[in-house]
C-alpha cells in the first residue's frame, strides 16, 4: 500500500486492515510456538491458552472479512489495492487454519502427556520439521508485512523440504510402531502433530503466493516452482 | 484471482478502424495534445480516461474533425481512417461525420418530432421513399433500444422524452446514417443510474456492429464497458492497453495512481 490516496479515510481503512492482519499473524505464530513447547514439555495451562487464543483469531477473521467487504463496496478498489484486498481475504483464511492446526497440536500434547510417554522421543522426531515450519511462517508474515516478492519466492521452495521431511517422519514412526506396539499410541499422536506442522507449512506457502500476487500481479498458485522469477516493481 | 497471464492464449489481433499517429493539437498557441499514437480497434469499445483537462475530449473531437467548427483550433499529424488521413484539407467532413458519429454529454435532440430527429440526418445522405424511411427510423430506434418506448409517439417532440430516452434518441440518430464509428463524450454523466445502466447495456450490444470510443469520468464505467482503455494526462497518452490489464495490473505507476485514487 505505497503512496497516499486522495481520500485519507481510504488510507486509514487500508491501514486498519493491514494492522489487523499482522496482529492475527502474530497471534497464530505465537500459538504455534507455544503449542510446540507444550508438545515438548507438556504444560496443561499453556496448552489451554493456545486453544483459547483461537477465539481471538476467529474474531479477527470475521472482523477482517467484514472490513474487506466494506472497503470493496465503498471504494471499488482497483489494481494493487484490489489485489491487496483479495490477497487479504485469502491470507486470513490461511491464518485462521494455522491457528486451528496449532490448537490441534496443543490438544494432542495434552492427551499425550496425560497418558505418559511410552518409549518414544516424540519431540525429537518433529524438532527439525517444527523449526523449518516456524521459520517459514515467520518469513511469510514478514514478506506480507514488507510486500517482499523475493523473500516470498524463496520460502515457496522451502515447502517442498517440509513435505519431504514429513514423509520421512511418517516412515520412521511406522517403523517404531511395527517394532514395538506399545509405542503406537504416542507414535500416532506424534504423527498427527507432524501432519499439523506440515499443514502449517502449506498455509505459509499459500501466504507467500498471495504476496507475489499483490506485488507482481501474477497468480502463481498451482504452478511448479521451477522457472518462477519475480521482479520487484520500482518504488 | 485472475488466471495466470501466460496460461491464457493471446487474443487474435483485431483490425484497426482508426490509426492515430503523431497527433498534436493546438488551441491557438496552447498545445493540448502531444504526440498521441493509438489504434482504435474494430468493433471494440475504447475508453479514454484521465483527470480534467488531460485532452481526452479534445482527442475524441479530432476523430470527426469537430474542432473545425472553431477558429484557432488545429490538428497536426495523421489519423488514418478507411485508407485516408482525415486531417487532410481535402477530406469531406460531412461524410466523415456521418461515418464517425458523435453523442454528447448533454442529450441534444433536435426540436422536432422523434421521427424527424432520425429522418433529418438520413435525408442529407440518402434519397429514401416514405416506406424505406419508416423502416430506417424503426430500425434505428430498435438499434438504440428505444423503439418500444416511442413507437406510439413518433410525432411527439424529441424534447418531451426523459433524459435517458433523449440520449438513446441521439444514439439512434447517429446509428440511422449507418456509421462505422460512434464517439461518445461522457454519454451518461447527465443521466440517473437506471438510464446509465440502459445506455451501458446498449453500448455492449452496439459494439457487435460498430466501433465505439467513449470518454468517461467514471472509472468503473470504463472498467465495465470497454475492451481497451487509454489513460491520458496533460495531453499525453500515458498508457494504452486492454481494459482488464489496465485495471488489474497497469504497467505505469502513473496509471495505477490515477485509477486507485492516489492522484494529486
Amino acid at each position: 500500500m505505497i503512496g497516499e490516496h486522495s481520500s485519507k479515510q481510504y488510507d486509514h481503512e487500508l491501514e486498519t486492515i493491514r494492522s489487523k492482519v499482522l496482529l492475527m499473524g502474530g497471534i497464530v505464530e505465537t500459538q504455534f510456538l507455544e503449542a510446540m513447547n507444550c508438545f515438548r514439555i507438556g504444560n496443561h495451562e499453556r496448552a489451554d491458552k493456545v486453544i483459547a487464543d483461537d477465539h481471538e483469531v476467529n474474531q479477527l477473521e470475521l472482523a477482517l472479512d467484514d472490513a474487506c467487504s466494506h472497503l470493496i463496496v465503498r471504494r471499488q478498489p482497483t489494481a494493487n489495492d484490489l489485489r491487496t484486498v483479495m490477497a487479504t481475504i485469502k491470507v486470513i483464511t490461511d491464518l485462521e487454519r494455522i491457528g486451528d492446526e496449532a490448537s490441534k497440536i496443543a490438544r494432542t500434547s495434552k492427551g499425550l502427556h496425560a497418558r505418559g510417554i511410552a518409549g518414544l522421543n516424540h519431540y525429537e522426531m518433529v524438532r527439525t520439521i517444527s523449526t523449518a515450519t516456524s521459520d517459514m511462517l515467520h518469513d511469510a508474515l514478514d514478506a506480507f508485512a514488507r510486500l517482499d516478492g523475493k523473500q516470498a519466492l524463496q520460502l515457496i521452495a522451502q515447502d517442498a523440504v517440509v513435505d519431504h521431511e514429513f514423509k520421512s517422519i511418517m516412515r520412521n514412526l511406522i517403523t517404531f510402531m511395527m517394532e514395538d506396539p506399545r509405542t503406537i499410541s504416542s507414535a500416532l499422536d506424534t504423527l498427527w502433530v507432524a501432519k499439523a506442522i506440515e499443514r502449517i507449512g502449506d498455509h505459509a506457502k499459500n501466504i507467500a503466493e498471495y504476496v507475489i500476487y499483490v506485488v507482481e500481479g501474477k497468480d502463481i498458485r498451482h504452478t511448479k516452482p521451477a522457472g518462477l522469477a519475480v521482479d520487484q516493481p520500482e518504488a | 484471482m485472475s488466471p495466470m497471464q501466460n496460461a491464457v492464449p493471446a487474443p487474435a489481433p483485431k483490425n484497426k478502424t482508426i490509426e492515430i499517429t503523431n497527433l498534436n493539437f493546438f488551441y491557438g498557441k496552447t498545445q493540448s495534445l502531444t504526440n498521441v499514437n493509438m489504434d482504435i480497434h474494430e468493433k471494440q469499445v475504447t475508453a479514454f480516461i484521465g483527470p480534467s483537462g488531460c485532452g481526452k475530449s479534445t482527442l475524441l473531437r479530432t476523430l470527426n474533425r469537430m474542432y473545425d467548427l472553431y477558429p484557432g483550433q488545429r490538428a497536426e499529424g495523421q489519423i488514418m481512417y478507411r485508407g485516408r488521413n482525415i486531417l487532410d484539407p481535402g477530406q469531406d467532413v460531412n461524410m466523415l461525420r456521418a461515418k464517425v458519429g458523435m453523442v454528447f454529454q448533454k442529450p441534444t435532440p433536435f426540436p422536432m418530432s422523434v421521427y424527424e430527429n432520425i429522418a433529418f440526418g438520413v435525408r442529407l445522405y440518402e434519397d429514401l421513399s416514405k416506406g424505406e424511411m419508416d423502416e430506417r427510423v424503426e430500425w434505428a430506434l430498435k438499434k438504440a433500444a428505444i423503439w418500444g418506448e416511442v413507437k406510439d409517439k413518433l410525432n411527439k417532440s424529441g424534447l418531451s422524452l426523459s433524459g435517458g430516452q433523449q440520449q438513446r434518441l441521439c444514439i439512434a440518430r447517429c446509428v440511422a446514417v449507418k456509421p462505422d464509428v460512434l464517439l461518445l463524450d461522457e454519454p451518461t454523466s447527465a443521466l440517473d443510474p437506471i438510464s446509465t445502466a440502459k445506455v451501458e447495456e446498449l453500448i455492449s450490444e452496439l459494439k457487435q456492429d460498430y466501433t465505439i470510443t467513449i470518454v468517461t469520468h467514471n472509472m468503473q464505467q470504463a472498467a465495465r464497458c470497454s475492451d481497451y482503455t487509454a489513460y491520458m494526462y496533460l495531453g499525453e497518452l500515458v498508457e494504452f492497453g486492454e481494459t482488464d490489464q489496465i485495471f488489474m495490473n497497469p504497467a505505469r505507476k502513473e496509471t495505477q495512481d490515477y485509477i486507485t485514487g492516489r492522484f494529486g
